[in-house]
């Protein structure tokens, strides 16, 4: 059964995308790409730093993948589409994660930026993703301004917590006729699994992956994850009952007269 | 890339000031800081410099240059 995930006019077989960020080791992310199975992968633009040998995480990323730079480090909507230029401009495709960010306790993006952001990236032929905080009516904003796709967060970057703001993507997923994406907070593949299950259309995992003990089996694990829900979407879960309905047969007990 | 007579010219590279040893052009200044051209995007003064604009584009005094690349990121 063919079950494409469509964004920007691509079809996509693999629903987990993979982040770049906190490797102890560049050279894991090959090996943690293949083996997530993941087509879309992020990375940053940064700034060279000449003091210390440059090395580009491009070299590390296998060929075929879709490059989703984001625009970490923009603080204004204005910031977020210097960036993204600057990564077209590379070579690396229209693909843009917008990640717009003012607040350094909880990295929680600023929507209002980020609805700009969408608009002005998207009339310019972008293929524009932005990570928001999940709320309906940003939601349906960010489809007005051409999003390919939403992506709000679970829980904080980097938090490993989980889907805490799961009622709210629920909503999105029910209301917003887009590719809903889990990004940010997942940290074990049964969250990611019951992201798919809920419907998302993928998630996307950076720091559980990164910073596991063994980032190669933990990005199969997610792989499983991903699939295994998204079966089980597709399969239809079954009625959530408050009292017990017996799974065998009420009738023709031994002791029966 | 130092050509007799020419005066150094100074610009802002990343944000800090750097010295160059006279009128360069893009390429010129890839080489000359030893970088990878294939690996790197450069903005001048906040508007991207094309690729096919580097060996023609000559770096001015007080220019602000950005020089950016990729790397890991979620």
């Amino acid at each position: 059964m063919s079950d494409r995930l469509v964004i920007g006019g691509i079809e996509l077989e693999n629903r987990l995308f993979t982040g770049t960020g906190k490797f102890s080791r560049n050279t894991l992310i090959g090996d943690v790409i293949r083996e997530s199975g993941s087509q879309v992968v992020t990375v940053a633009v940064r700034r060279i730093d000449f003091d210390s040998e440059q090395e580009n995480v491009l070299l590390h990323i296998p060929k075929g993948c879709i490059l989703m730079p984001n625009t970490s480090g923009a603080r204004t909507a204005q910031e977020a589409v210097r960036i993204a230029k600057i990564a077209r401009e590379a070579g690396c495709g229209n693909w843009i994660k917008i990640e717009v960010i003012s607040d350094h306790k909880y990295l929680l993006p600023d929507n209002y930026e980020t609805i700009k952001a969408t608009e002005i990236l998207a009339a310019d032929g972008f293929v524009v993703l932005p990570y928001m905080s999940p709320d309906l009516m940003v939601a349906k904003h960010l489809k007005e301004a051409g999003a390919a796709a939403v992506m709000p967060l679970g829980a904080p970057i980097g938090s490993n917590r989980g889907l805490q703001t799961r009622e709210m993507i629920r909503i999105l997923i029910a209301e917003i006729d887009l590719p809903i994406i889990v990004d940010a907070g997942i940290g074990k593949p049964s969250e990611a699994a019951e992201a798919m299950e809920m419907g998302a259309a993928a998630v996307l995992v950076n720091t559980a992956i990164a910073t596991a003990g063994d980032p190669v089996a933990m990005a199969r694990a997610f792989s499983y994850a991903v699939k295994a829900g998204r079966t089980a979407y597709l399969a239809g879960p079954g009625a959530v009952k408050q009292f017990a309905e017996a799974s065998s047969p009420l009738t023709g007990f031994l002791s029966q007269k | 890339m130092q050509r007799k007579g020419a005066r150094v010219v100074i610009v802002f590279v990343n944000g800090k000031e750097q010295i160059l040893p006279g009128p360069m052009t893009v390429e010129e200044f890839l080489s000359f800081r030893g970088l990878e051209a294939a690996l790197v995007v450069i903005e001048i003064n906040l508007g991207i410099v094309k690729r096919e604009q580097w060996a023609v584009h000559v770096i001015a005094e007080n220019d602000r240059l950005e020089i950016l690349r990729f790397v890991g990121g979620g």
